[in-house]
């Protein structure tokens, strides 16, 4: 072991024992990190990365889970033998660590102030003015502005990426020499990403912090990370430099992730081909209520004024942060949440049509949802699911016949049939996802809305799904509506894009212009941070 | 993919063989027998409840079969007038000693182990009612009031006292039985109809939410603030309470019970992408809120479900207890309770009511735990 060396894991293996029997999540994984280093795991989920991670700590539930071999080094000393009081001196004190949900990793209840002052309390004694001094620095460092302000903040209080802010100012209040981020920037839109990707980069360059860093995402790794260990099935198959690794892959796993961008050209842009969905000055707007009386003070413009017109087998994406109204517009077109101005699908208004009007055409109109794990009922087998909506739309067809068109489906989506008896958590989340596409694609709709479907996928997944939705678009002339803040996805789907922000449109077109060409600073500050990582100047963004 | 399909696609093989409960279920079955206690008491109570059922077969002051003159006759089920035995009443007494000899003597009859049914008065008693139990006598006294004395065909262990008499000389064992009966049958039915009741009603609010749900809980909270206790009070000094008018007063009370569990499982679901998928379909309100919605709640329901009904019981006893509830005669846990109050100089009485009431509540109670236990999502991990 060499002098440098802050964490060496050897041989290290996890089990998890469950009802008498015992599965292997980790497999005799060795990677060691120097100081102030930053070694990237990368994986798809299930990979066990996480888990690896978890471990270091001994953060794991045991004794559900357990180490059937390994240890692990940290400068020295074997963290998996240390006692429960030995390691809650390491922990957030030496090694710190990072999630990827900064909503339930703050405590609801505790404001900012408390939040981060309690670590320094438990493990430097702090009082509360000496505290209260450091948490403002810190919170200074991390970039949140007018700390003084914040203090007394709770964490609903503040944005996702003020929240993850405050967990860096947490990790950091103990300056560890190992920094542990399990996925800190997945939650969090792409322009925040990048923000809090240049936030870590420069506080460790600051400190000479050594930081383990765990993504799904190659991007962040090739931007950020010294030295990647590639993981798959509990096992790591690959690492070395980022470079040489990237330059040139050696396992195939590494080279079929590297591969996995979503690719491929989007629908031609074709101005001849029938208009079936549009609306002209869009506005959903929320009331605010205020006093006894409930007085409307005002309102949320949670789409306000946004002119939308989709093609037969053409794609219109809708790009922009979370919170920029993209989805509110599109239940707006489904006539799924009220709204005012003009809409009409295939020529006919349906604006005005009730509940019981618009029956009729919900055949046409399918939407696919962006979580897999909870658009699928899961009391329900998939056949019965995909059937759902033949039963409503088609009650004349009898059960072979309905049998039988669910299995089509299933097959055109890429699923064996046979499986439509089994229920959705026997699925992996891609599979899932064919599922529901499989739900809309039944009833041959002519226009699908299709909101976030890639975002909880897998890298080399999402380039499956996107791969298939082209191919059902070119074959049934679907028009799409494509709701995505994935830039990538949006760029191999879409042959128009509106990019939208706080309800309104920032910039429209065609999308190989949008993309190539942008002319707003909103615009291009999201091009570079999706595509390059880069952070914007100051104010063009959200924070 | 068009709707008129030319080639039929080869896949239409039927459902494959799948297991009658599905994981999730096999896991809570799992979950229900390792808790022994539960799953014991379930069984006891099984047991329990299938005699009970049977009480008529079990004690009854008419025989389960008579042969008489080679006719085969089933006074369990078919009242006989007492013509058909050569007397006059319109139904037949079969501990009547002159229609036993005339019965034998054509014929035979076979009783049930106990000879008593809930109202049949032992005449025979030899001490002032309450008597104590039969084996707590010699042969002697016991037979000492029968016309032949020890040599009576009547003074046979089918004409014991198990548990004793009550202070009008019925026999407590049958009345135990019967009344354990009409206890849970109570208890299952005022369960099961302020089950469906709170449900739906708490389907309803928790789906639509808003203005229907503000009125509904208001509703529901002054509804609640009325006393039940007094309101039967008055309600029984007016109509003469029966199963029905009781069954009617206390479910009229009882539905609030689910109504808060089965609301927030509704609210909750309703924002899942499930069940906006199924709206964008074109799924009607009342297949979401019938497929889609009901399943959750039903887990938050099952849980509640077993102590509702004991709820159910002792409110029924509690008024037998204290004279408002089943009318005078019926057999009835309570009114055993309070007939023990009334005669503390015989302790079989009370003693008999509270190890009856007090086992069949704890069983139930125990198979409640056992329930729980088995949907509590926190425990698959253990």
């Amino acid at each position: 072991m060499s002098e440098d060396t802050l964490l060496e894991v050897k041989d290290l293996s996890v089990a998890f024992t469950q009802g008498g029997r015992t599965g292997t999540a980790v497999n005799r994984i060795s990677f060691n990190i120097k100081k102030g280093e930053t070694v990237a795991l990368v994986g798809e989920s299930g990979s066990g990365k996480s888990v690896s991670a978890l471990s270091v700590l001994k953060l794991l539930p045991y004794p559900a889970a357990s180490h059937p071999s390994g240890e692990i080094l940290f400068r020295g000393q074997d963290l998996l033998s240390a006692s429960d009081n030995e390691m809650r001196k390491v922990r957030g004190n030496e090694i710190s660590m990072i999630f990827q949900e900064p909503m339930t990793s703050l405590n609801p209840l505790h404001t900012v102030e408390r939040q981060v002052s309690e670590i320094l309390k438990i493990h430097r004694g702090m009082s509360d003015t000496a505290a209260r001094e450091r948490v403002l620095e810190l919170l200074t460092q991390v970039g949140i502005r007018e700390p003084e302000t914040r203090l007394a903040s709770y964490p609903h209080q503040l944005s996702g990426g003020q929240r993850q802010r405050v967990m860096i100012a947490m990790t950091l209040a103990n300056e560890p020499e190992l920094l542990i981020a399990d996925e800190p920037t997945t939650a969090l839109d792409v322009t925040v990403q990048a923000q809090i990707l240049k936030l870590l980069k420069e506080l460790q360059a600051e400190r000479g912090m050594a930081m383990l860093f765990i993504t799904h995402d190659l991007g962040i790794v090739e931007k950020f990370a010294d030295r990647v260990c590639v993981m798959t099935k509990g096992e790591i198959v690959e690492q070395g430099l980022v470079r040489e690794i990237f330059d040139n892959p050696q396992h195939p796993y590494t080279r079929h992730l590297l591969a996995a961008e979503p690719k491929g050209q989007p629908p031609v842009q074709d101005e001849s081909r029938p208009v079936v969905m549009e609306a002209d000055d869009l506005k959903v707007w929320f009331q605010i209520k205020r006093g006894f009386l409930r007085k409307t003070v005002g309102h949320v413009k949670a789409v306000d004024g946004i002119d939308v017109r989709v093609r037969e087998g053409q794609t219109l994406g809708i790009v922009g942060e979370s919170g920029s109204g993209k989805t509110t517009l599109g239940l707006a077109l489904l006539r799924m949440i009220s709204s005012t101005g003009r809409i009409a699908f295939k020529g006919q208004e349906i604006q005005e049509n009730s509940w019981k009007e618009m029956r009729p055409l919900r055949r046409d109109i399918q939407i696919v949802f962006q979580d897999p794990f909870g658009a699928l009922s899961p009391r329900m087998s998939v056949a019965d699911i995909v059937g759902e909506g033949l039963q409503v739309h088609f009650p004349q067809l009898s059960a072979e016949e309905r049998d039988r068109k669910v299995a089509g489906a299933l097959e055109e989506v890429g699923l064996d049939a046979e499986t439509r008896h089994r229920y959705p958590h026997e699925f992996s989340g891609g599979q899932r996802q064919r599922i529901s596409i499989a739900r809309a694609m039944v009833l041959e709709p002519k226009f699908v809305m299709l909101d976030e479907p890639t975002s909880a996928l897998d890298m080399s997944v999402q380039a499956q799904v996107v791969d298939l939705l082209r191919d059902l678009q070119r074959k049934h002339g679907l028009a799409y509506l494509f709701i995505s803040h994935d830039l990538k996805v949006v760029r191999a789907l879409a042959n128009e894009v509106v990019v939208m922000r706080q309800g309104k449109v920032v910039e429209s077109g065609l999308a190989a212009d949008v993309f190539d060409n942008p002319q707003t600073d909103y615009t291009k500050a999201l091009m570079a941070a999706a595509f390059r990582l880069e952070t914007a100047e100051e104010g063009v963004v959200s924070e | 993919m068009n709707v008129s399909t030319d080639t039929p696609l080869p896949v239409t093989s039927a459902a494959p063989k799948r297991p009658w409960l599905s994981p999730i279920n096999q896991r809570r079955l799992a979950n229900f027998k390792a808790n022994r206690r539960g799953f014991w008491s379930l069984w006891i109570f099984l047991l329990l409840f299938f005699l009970a059922m049977g009480a008529e077969f079990l004690t009854n002051d008419r025989p389960i079969l008579v042969s008489y003159k080679g006719e085969l006759l089933l006074p369990v089920f078919i009242e006989y007038p007492e013509e058909k035995f050569g007397g006059f009443l319109a139904v037949t007494d079969y501990r009547d000693p002159y229609i036993q000899e005339e019965i034998n003597a054509d014929g035979w009859m076979l009783w049930p182990p106990v000879r008593y049914s809930y109202r049949s008065v032992n005449k025979e008693i030899p001490v002032p009612a309450p008597a104590p139990p039969s084996w707590t006598m010699d042969k002697e006294q016991r037979c000492s009031r029968y016309p032949q004395g020890v040599e009576d065909p009547n003074c046979v262990i089918g004409n014991w006292n198990w548990l004793g008499t009550d202070d009008q000389g019925r026999d407590v064992l049958a009345r135990l039985v019967y009344g354990f009966r009409i206890s849970v049958l109570f208890g299952l039915a005022l369960t099961l109809a302020s089950s469906v009741i709170g449900i739906a009603a708490g389907a309803v609010q928790g789906f639509y939410g808003g203005w229907v749900d503000l009125i509904f809980q208001r509703f529901i909270e002054i509804w609640t603030a009325i006393p039940t206790l007094y309101l039967i009070l008055i309600v029984s000094s007016v109509l003469a309470p029966g199963f029905w008018t009781l069954f009617t007063i206390l479910l009229a009370f009882s539905w609030v019970a689910l109504v808060g569990v089965v609301r927030a499982e509704f609210l909750r679901g309703r924002n899942f992408e499930y069940i906006s998928a199924a709206r964008a379909l074109g799924v009607s309100n009342r297949v979401i809120m019938w497929r889609h919605l009901l399943p959750n709640a039903m887990v938050a329901t099952l849980t509640f479900m077993p102590f509702i009904l004991n709820g159910s019981i002792s409110t029924l006893t509690a008024l037998d207890f204290l004279g408002f509830g089943l009318p005078p005669g019926s057999a009835s846990l309570g009114e055993l309770l309070a007939q023990g109050k009334n005669n503390l100089q015989a302790p079989w009485l009370g003693i008999t009511g509270f190890i009856v009431i007090s086992l069949m509540l704890s069983l139930l109670i125990f198979i409640g735990e056992a329930v729980r236990d088995a949907f509590d999502p926190r425990k698959s991990l253990a």
